[in-house]
């Protein structure tokens, strides 16, 4: 994970489910061009922090051995614009969870409204692509993502 | 209570819609999850998730779909075509599925066509009716 799209994990149940909170705010520069006069979070950079939320509670689920990558984008619906000075809250639970893959069922929401219902799959790369080997270390859950699970474990939920 | 085959079909045919983005009328028996359906290797996990989920079943992912374990056996494969000891373990692998056009030719590039929507009901007909 090469960066960081969401703010914090509000809930935190091992392998069941997670929430997390993303604030959304005008300081973000590619909202200066998407659109000019018209800012709207980009619906792909739900599906990334839909992905984050969901794919750290993959990886946590096995005590991030293994490198959780993101590789299908199950179902995607979308239902309203989000926009500067919005805090999306995004929930996450698992449908399945196997040794090579995992599904989880997203939604996300505002102030209880439904903006978004997002079901991704996940691939341990590991345990797949017969025979392609991959790094040593795991690329995947570096250290820059590290505080944010910590505020995790802190919060002890 | 057991279901029927057709009971089955419509479950599956569902399942595949639903995973792979097809129309209900691309989905018919003969239907090649690959070549006809389009589906990936990723698909194919998907598939199974959703199938575990649809019929209350638990679906090691070797079983429905051991091709890819075949291919990595250095005994199984000679010339890109499958040995007598392959097919013999293919055979046992997959009692779901009719093999007798591939076995004049087992060609590994045709394993792929292998996966029909057929030998899916007929993997979870076994797994609930144990026919």
């Amino acid at each position: 994970m090469r960066w960081i799209w969401i703010d914090k994990f509000t809930e935190f149940e091992s392998g069941k489910r997670a929430v997390s909170i993303k604030n959304v705010t005008l300081a973000e520069e590619h909202l200066h061009d998407h659109f000019p006069g018209f800012p709207m979070m980009p619906e792909c950079l739900m599906i990334e922090a839909m992905a984050q939320t969901a794919g750290i509670m993959v990886g946590e689920a096995g005590d991030f051995k293994e490198k959780v990558i993101l590789a299908k984008v199950r179902k995607c619906v979308f239902h309203d614009y989000v926009v500067p000075g919005d805090t999306l809250k995004l929930e996450a639970e698992m449908e399945s969870l196997a040794p090579e893959a995992a599904s989880t069922h997203g939604t996300i929401t505002r102030d209880g409204e439904k903006i978004a219902e997002i079901s991704l799959m996940f691939s341990h790369i590991d345990q797949n692509l017969g025979g392609k080997e991959f790094p040593e270390e795991n690329f995947v859950f570096t250290d820059t993502f590290d505080s944010l699970v910590r505020g995790v474990k802190i919060s002890g939920k | 209570m057991a279901m029927s085959r057709d009971e089955i079909f419509s479950e599956v045919q569902e399942v595949l819609v639903d995973a792979l983005g097809v129309d209900d009328d691309e989905v018919t028996d003969n239907a090649t999850l690959m070549g006809d359906l389009g589906a990936e290797s990723i698909d194919f996990l998907d598939i199974v998730f959703r199938l575990e989920k649809a019929f209350d079943i638990k679906i090691p992912r070797e079983e429905l779909f051991p091709a890819e374990s075949l291919m990595n056996e250095a005994d199984f494969v000679e010339n890109g075509k499958l040995t007598e000891k392959g097919l013999t373990a293919l055979k046992d692998a997959m009692p779901h599925t009719d093999l007798s056009g591939f076995e004049s030719d087992p060609d590994i590039n045709k394993l792929g066509d292998l996966f029909t929507v057929s030998s899916v009901v007929n993997f979870i007909d076994m797994k609930l009716n144990g026919a």
